[in-house]
């Protein structure tokens, strides 16, 4: 076996020619190599401070503000930005800083929600289409296309309103974006699986004589899981802002919740008089959005498989 | 650096065929509508293909793209159904088997794959898709034996068994195709279909691969049905060759039979297309050119698939399909009603 | 430079030490480390090698489309009719692409655009190069693939690429390459990805294009039995690098080089049965980290000291032929062990 030795021996010192190949090393996955990537790019760090800034003011709130947001003094009402009130107060005289910082956890919070929702079904969808195809990928299909044509915000409208004007929490908000926005993500998931499942080392685990449940999970959900975890990353994005809208109209989040689309709500009357009670929390808003999507366009960058 | 090989005969067990294909036929549909799918013609890609593989010799079946050679290997790992025709394996029907039987059938045939890129799970790591067989067939090797196991396969195909954590794409393609040939090892199959294994690798490390595979096939008694369109490299390889065109097969015979005396217009023309890695031999290739295309395998011409690009051709082989029979002209299998040997062919 | 082929006047196309670097996120890969060939009119040059030897990125680079980035061209010339095309403002650079010299690729499909009839694709660069009117190029795209012999090429000429065989698609790939003329036809693996039939035909056709169109031909190919048909010259690469020139008889008989005598040890001969092949052990290089002292050294059989340490120099072997060993001489005779 002197041949097969020899072989053995020089396979340890050197590896592919082709440019980008590397044989040597630790244990290298795509998801190492795809941090190595991620941890290089400036626009990752910065995505990722503002998203970790946010999370942290939704999750705990004290630690960038003392102040309550619901002591407010009807005589500090509109008070422009200044030492005690960094963003000033609002017509209500409630610190503007205090019902940003207050807000964020309501519009986060729903986004995270409504976005893991989504996600859910969009998995079990799309593999479902996908997996199995012929009359089941039929009957999903429709019901995806149905769906989709359903204007989103407009039945969040219709939805929400039947609930009246009380105060019924986040989940309602959240079931109605989760059960509305999957489609998008379903579709992704539907089409990797597809392409997935023609992979020969699908073929490979088939004729080893594996389940269709061992081939989803181990071959199949792994491999699917990346574009989707870019699209959900910026449906994140889209959620968060879709809530805003909501509460906005008033169809969303109600008082005494805070979040950042009711206080929009309030203040935009008196956008000329008082602008900062607006422009703060739309401000966040954005910002959180673009942090959002930001870091999902970093996460489909390093995902890419140019090289690979 | 060079060792000889046992001659084909002396490396041969029982003469009872380990797999037998019988009139095996895979016509692919094809539909018009979106809503009510009609079918309107047919692939014909495999139409009615019949041969044995006996236990511990390597049957090389050659042909071009379309020939069927690629869905014939799916079909024989029960990728398929087949639309018509019977294989066995060990003797029982391989298309009627289900649970167990089946389970022992995936167990004893196993395929290697053509992509080296493609055929390994790129999230999974070498010593896992090694090891998966052992998952789905946990009666192989017990759990605590697994890692053990599947060093020792990396061993056995030269590889590193410390490379065991590693990913498939930080190995070169030949070691990839030895991480898949490890892979299809595992549960000491008897038979292993090996689809296009070498094609997609550098000449130097095709080489390398094609000596591991036969000094698998030498140790662990292995039958081969090796599938490939490099005729040299099948003729290296293979103990008998089997001919396709257009979802048939046109000849058959022992390696020697069908490289040195082809009676098949077909093969003698494919044969003469090789170049030869000589220069000296320039000008005395006797080079048959085929007029034409392959004609597409949803319209096969009828009667004889191949007259339609034939030199012989005669009105007898529009109307009647020649059988794979044995032929005057030398006792191996030919499908052509005019079979013969060719005057002056230098091979 | 190489000493064995100082500059001559009048090649038609010349090579000279050309460098070329991938600069990846794995590091810098270098491609080419100072390749220099030549190519006169008339005849046909194959240059050898397999996968990461650089063979496809030397022509990528004389044809200007090389992938930059992450290809960057460090050093040396590429001379034509004695003009570095390298130094060449990009203007006159496409005046020498196609027309002087033309190149065909190895998969014909993704070279042709899937929404363009074959005529319309042909005729382009006549229309836009030559100022021809529509139906002008478009009858000269008839004529150009009734040359590479498509039958029917007058109705074919509507019909789009994935409506013909690989075969034909070629064709009318070297049909485009044709179309003004060039003196120069690089082929880039032409016939690795089409069945054995299909190649003898279409290595037929260039042959008798070659000959029609007085044209020189370098043939890119890791195929040892279509080079032996059609070569004059060859040019076996190794990590970028040139390591052995030579008359294509004269390679064959006695290899100058432990590569190109691995090679043709390692293929399998339809003439020889039942031995097991020769290999050439190990992998190709790294191209990140190559090798000290010759790069070929971790695979060579006979490697000595020498060979870790000191980069071989080009030892001349007869005339117009060389070999990048130190012990060429010995390889050639065969007196090596």
């Amino acid at each position: 076996m002197s041949e097969l030795e020899t072989i053995v021996l020089s396979e340890g010192s050197s590896s592919a020619g082709v440019p980008g190949g590397d044989g040597g090393g630790k244990p290298r996955s795509l998801a190492g190599d795809a941090w190595r990537d991620l941890r290089r790019n400036p626009v990752f760090w910065v995505a990722g401070l503002l998203v970790l800034i946010f999370l942290v003011m939704a999750v705990a709130p004290r630690v960038y503000t003392s102040i309550s947001p619901t002591a407010c003094d009807l005589s500090d009402s509109q008070l422009p930005p200044s030492a005690q009130h960094w963003f000033g107060t609002d017509i209500q005289g409630c610190d503007v800083y205090a019902h940003t910082v207050y807000g964020a956890r309501a519009s986060i919070l729903v986004g995270v929600l409504s976005t893991l929702l989504a996600g859910v079904l969009a998995l079990a969808v799309g593999m479902a289409a996908g997996f199995y195809g012929g009359w089941v990928d039929a009957i999903l299909a429709r019901i995806l296309d149905i769906v989709l044509g359903i204007p989103l915000l407009l039945a969040a409208i219709v939805f929400s309103r039947s609930f009246g004007t009380r105060n019924i929490g986040i989940w309602p908000v959240v079931g109605v974006l989760g059960i509305l926005g999957w489609t998008t993500a379903a579709r992704v998931v539907r089409a990797s699986v597809i392409t997935a499942k023609q992979q020969d080392y699908v073929q490979a685990a088939r004729m080893l004589g594996a389940s269709n449940g061992r081939i989803m999970i181990r071959h199949i959900l792994p491999n699917a899981i990346a574009p989707v975890t870019v699209v959900l990353t910026i449906a994140l994005g889209v959620f968060i802002s879709t809530e805003a809208t909501l509460s906005f109209l008033g169809a969303g989040l109600k008082p005494p919740t805070i979040s950042w689309g009711i206080d929009i709500s309030g203040a935009q009357g008196r956008f000329y008089q008082a602008p900062w009670p607006l422009l703060f929390p739309a401000g966040f808003l954005a910002l959180t959005v673009l942090a959002f999507s930001m870091l999902g366009e970093a996460v489909r960058e390093a995902f890419d498989p140019r090289l690979r | 650096m060079v060792a000889s090989r046992e001659p084909a005969a002396g490396r041969h067990a029982a003469a009872e065929p380990v797999i037998r294909v019988e009139g095996l036929v895979k016509h692919f549909p094809i539909t018009q509508g979106v809503v009510f799918r009609r079918q309107v013609g047919a692939v014909k890609a495999v139409d009615g293909v019949s041969f044995e593989l006996r236990r511990g010799e390597t049957l090389g079946v050659v042909g071009e793209s379309g020939c069927g050679k690629s869905t014939l290997a799916r079909l024989l790992m029960r990728l398929e159904k087949p639309t018509a025709g019977r294989a066995y394996f060990e003797g029982r029907d391989m298309f009627a088997m289900s649970g167990a039987e089946l389970r022992d059938m995936r167990r004893k045939v196993q395929m290697v794959m053509q992509d080296p890129y493609t055929s390994l799970n790129p999230r999974m790591t070498v010593g896992d898709i090694i090891g998966e067989p052992y998952d789905i067939h946990p009666e192989v090797a017990p759990k605590g034996e697994r890692r053990r196991a599947v060093q020792q396969l990396l061993d056995f195909v030269g590889l590193n068994p410390e490379h065991v954590n590693r990913y498939p794409h930080q190995f070169s393609g030949g070691q990839r195709q030895r991480i898949g040939i490890a892979r299809a090892l595992a549960l000491r199959p008897s038979v292993i279909v090996c689809d296009e294994p070498v094609s997609a690798l550098d000449v130097s490390i095709q080489a390398q691969v094609i000596n591991l595979l036969e000094r698998l096939q030498d140790q662990l008694g292995l039958s081969y049905i090796f599938i490939a369109h490099d005729l040299s490299v099948v003729r290296h390889i293979s103990d008998r060759v089997a001919v396709m065109y257009l979802g048939k097969i046109v000849e058959t015979g022992t390696e020697d039979e069908i490289y040195s005396r082809p009676t098949h217009p077909y093969t003698q023309a494919l044969l003469s297309a090789v170049p030869v890695p000589d220069p000296e031999a320039r000008g005395y290739r006797d080079i048959i050119r085929l007029e034409g295309d392959v004609p597409s395998p949803a319209n096969p011409p009828s009667g004889c698939h191949f007259r339609t690009r034939c030199w012989k051709a005669q009105e007898r082989c529009a109307v009647e399909e020649p059988p794979l029979a044995l032929r005057r002209a030398d006792p191996h299998p030919s499908a052509c009603h005019f079979a013969g040997l060719r005057e002056g062919a230098v091979v | 430079m190489n000493p064995v082929m100082p500059t001559m006047p009048g090649h038609l196309l010349e090579v000279d030490d050309l460098r070329v670097e991938f600069r990846t996120r794995d590091g810098v890969a270098h491609v080419l480390n100072g390749v220099s060939y030549h190519l006169d009119p008339g005849e046909t040059l194959a240059v050898l090698g397999e996968s990461g030897s650089g063979k496809s990125v030397t022509a990528q680079a004389i044809m200007g489309i090389l992938d930059t980035p992450p290809g960057y061209v460090t050093g040396g010339q590429i001379r034509y009719r004695g003009r570095d095309l390298l130094r060449l403002p990009e203007s006159e650079r496409r005046q020498v692409r196609g027309k002087e010299i033309g190149m065909i690729f190895q998969d014909a499909l993704s070279a042709l655009n899937p929404v363009f009839t074959v005529g319309y694709q042909i005729a382009e660069t006549l229309r836009t190069r030559e100022g021809m009117s529509k139906s002008d190029a478009l009858g000269r795209a008839v004529e150009l693939m009734d040359l590479v012999k498509i039958p029917g090429a007058r109705q074919r000429v509507k019909d789009y690429p994935h409506q013909f065989s690989g075969g034909m698609r070629q064709r009318v790939m070297i049909a485009m390459s044709l179309a003004q003329r060039p003196k120069v036809l690089i082929a880039d693996e032409p016939t690795t990805a089409l069945d054995v039939t299909v190649q003898a035909q279409i290595m037929d056709l260039l042959g008798d294009l070659r000959r029609e169109l007085d044209m020189a031909m370098i043939l890119i190919t890791h195929d040892l039995g279509v080079v032996a048909d059609v070569a004059d010259r060859i040019a076996v690469m190794y990590a970028g690098r040139i390591v052995e020139h030579a008359d294509v008889r004269a390679l064959y008989k006695s290899p100058g080089h432990p590569y190109t005598k691995g090679l043709l040890a390692s293929i399998p001969r339809l003439d020889m049965k039942g031995t097991e092949l020769a290999t050439i052990k190990g992998l190709p290089p790294n191209l990140t980290r190559i090798p000290s002292g010759c790069p070929f050294h971790p695979r060579c059989p006979y490697a000595r000291d020498v060979c870790r340490s000191v980069f071989p120099p080009d030892i001349p072997l007869g005339a117009d032929r060389f070999s990048e060993c130190h012990f060429a001489k010995e390889v050639v005779d065969g007196r090596l062990s």
